[in-house]
C-alpha cells in the first residue's frame, strides 16, 4: 500500500496534494477532480475523499465554486507563503535529526554543503 | 440499510454465527474481518437471503430479507458459478436475463478496466481471471448492497489495484458495500469501517481514521491485537 496505514489516510492525501500545489504540478486555478474520481485516483475511500477536499478548503489551498466543482486558489502569494512554512518545518526535522545525531550546527552546515 | 438482529445460525452443534447484533449503512465501505471458520461466510449468506437465520433476523430497509431483497443485495461467493461451456459474453446474458438492475454496458466498462473481454470461454480463463469476472458481474449490477466474499483471492498484485478502481467506482453515497479479505492490506484505504467478528460474535464495528487518529493503530494493527488475544484467551 502507498499509505502508512497507521495515520490518518486523509492527512497524507492532503500532504500529497499540497505539495503538488506548492510546486506548480497542480497549477494555481487549476480544477480538481470530483470527489469519487479522487477517491479512484488516489485508491481511497470516498468518505476519505471528501475529507480532504474539506481539510483542503479550510485551509484556504482551494475553493469550491457552487455547481462546477473544486479549484485551486489563484492566490501566488499565499501558495508562496505555504512553501515557505513546509520549507521550514522540512528544516526544522532534519535539524532535529542532526541535533539528535549529536552534530553541532558547523558540522550540519558543512555536510549540507558536501552533499549532492 | 442492512440490520442484523440477534442473527444466529447454527448447523447441528456447531454455531456459526451467535447473536449477532450489527448495523450497516449507506455510503460506507466495511471491511468483514475475522479468521477461517469465524462466520463470515455464513453472516454475508444470511444477509443475502440464500441462508435462513436459526434465530434472529436480517432486515434490508427495515424489512426481513427474503427472496425480494435479492434485487437489491448483489453478493459475490467464494465458490466458482459459471458453467464451463460459457463464454465472457454470455455469463453477462445470463445475469441480465436474471436481474433487472444488470447494465450490460457496465459490463462491458468493467471488463476492460480488468482487461477481459468477452469471446473468452470461462473454461480457459485462469483462476484470477475467473476471479475478475466474479467481480465483474456482481459490480455490473446497480444494486443497493454489494457483498464481495474474498474480492482479493488468486489475484495478482497488479490486478488488485483494478478491482480496487471498480470497487471504489462502485461506491456511492446510496450505496453499502461490505467486502471480506485476508488480505487486510489491500483494504486499508478503500475501507472506511472495519466489522471484527470472531467464532461467531461481533467484536466491534470502528472507524478506521479514528483508530488511526486516535490510536495510532492500522486495520491490521488492530486485528493483531484482537485475534492474538484471542488465541490466549483459548488457551
Amino acid at each position: 500500500m502507498q499509505y502508512n496505514a497507521n495515520e490518518p489516510i486523509w492527512l497524507q492525501v492532503m500532504d500529497l496534494i499540497t505539495t503538488d500545489i506548492v510546486t506548480g504540478a497542480l497549477a494555481p486555478g487549476e480544477k480538481l477532480p470530483g470527489g469519487r474520481d479522487m477517491a479512484v485516483k488516489y485508491s481511497i475511500n470516498p468518505n476519505t475523499a471528501n475529507r480532504v477536499y474539506r481539510e483542503l478548503e479550510d485551509a484556504g489551498l482551494v475553493e469550491t465554486r457552487r455547481g462546477t466543482g473544486t479549484y485551486v486558489i489563484c492566490d501566488a502569494r499565499r501558495i508562496g507563503e505555504l512553501k515557505t512554512s513546509l520549507a521550514e518545518k522540512a528544516a526544522k526535522e532534519f535539524k532535529h535529526r542532526m541535533m539528535e545525531l549529536g552534530l553541532s550546527r558547523e558540522e550540519i552546515v558543512r555536510l549540507l554543503e558536501t552533499e549532492d | 440499510m442492512l440490520e442484523s438482529k440477534q442473527v444466529t445460525k447454527a448447523f447441528g452443534s456447531k454455531i456459526a454465527v451467535d447473536h449477532v447484533d450489527l448495523k450497516l449503512e449507506a455510503g460506507h465501505i466495511y471491511a468483514l474481518l475475522g479468521p477461517n471458520g469465524s462466520g463470515k461466510t455464513t453472516w454475508m449468506k444470511m444477509a443475502a437471503g440464500l441462508i435462513k437465520p436459526t434465530g434472529g433476523s436480517v432486515e434490508f430497509n427495515g424489512r426481513p430479507v427474503d427472496i425480494d431483497s435479492r434485487r437489491y443485495v448483489a453478493y459475490m461467493s467464494t465458490e466458482p458459478y459459471f458453467y464451463s461451456w460459457m463464454t465472457v459474453k454470455s455469463v453477462g446474458k445470463y445475469y441480465q436475463d436474471f436481474f433487472a438492475d444488470f447494465s450490460y454496458e457496465r459490463y462491458l466498462a468493467l471488463l476492460g478496466k480488468l482487461r477481459l473481454n468477452e469471446e473468452m470461454k470461462t473454461r480457459s480463463l485462469s483462476s484470477g481471471m475467473m476471479a475478475k469476472l466474479k467481480i465483474g458481474v456482481t459490480l455490473a449490477r446497480d444494486a443497493k448492497v454489494y457483498m464481495l466474499d474474498e474480492p482479493f483471492n488468486g489475484i495478482d498484485l497488479l490486478a488488485r489495484d483494478e478491482i480496487r478502481a471498480c470497487i471504489l467506482e462502485s461506491a456511492k453515497e446510496d450505496k453499502l458495500l461490505l467486502l471480506s479479505s485476508h488480505l487486510v492490506e489491500e483494504m486499508e484505504a478503500i475501507a472506511d469501517r472495519a466489522v471484527f467478528i470472531s467464532e461467531g460474535r461481533l467484536i466491534e464495528n470502528v472507524d478506521l481514521e479514528q483508530l488511526r487518529s486516535e490510536r495510532g493503530l492500522s486495520m491490521a494493527d488492530r486485528y493483531r491485537q484482537i485475534y492474538a488475544q484471542a488465541e490466549v484467551d483459548e488457551k
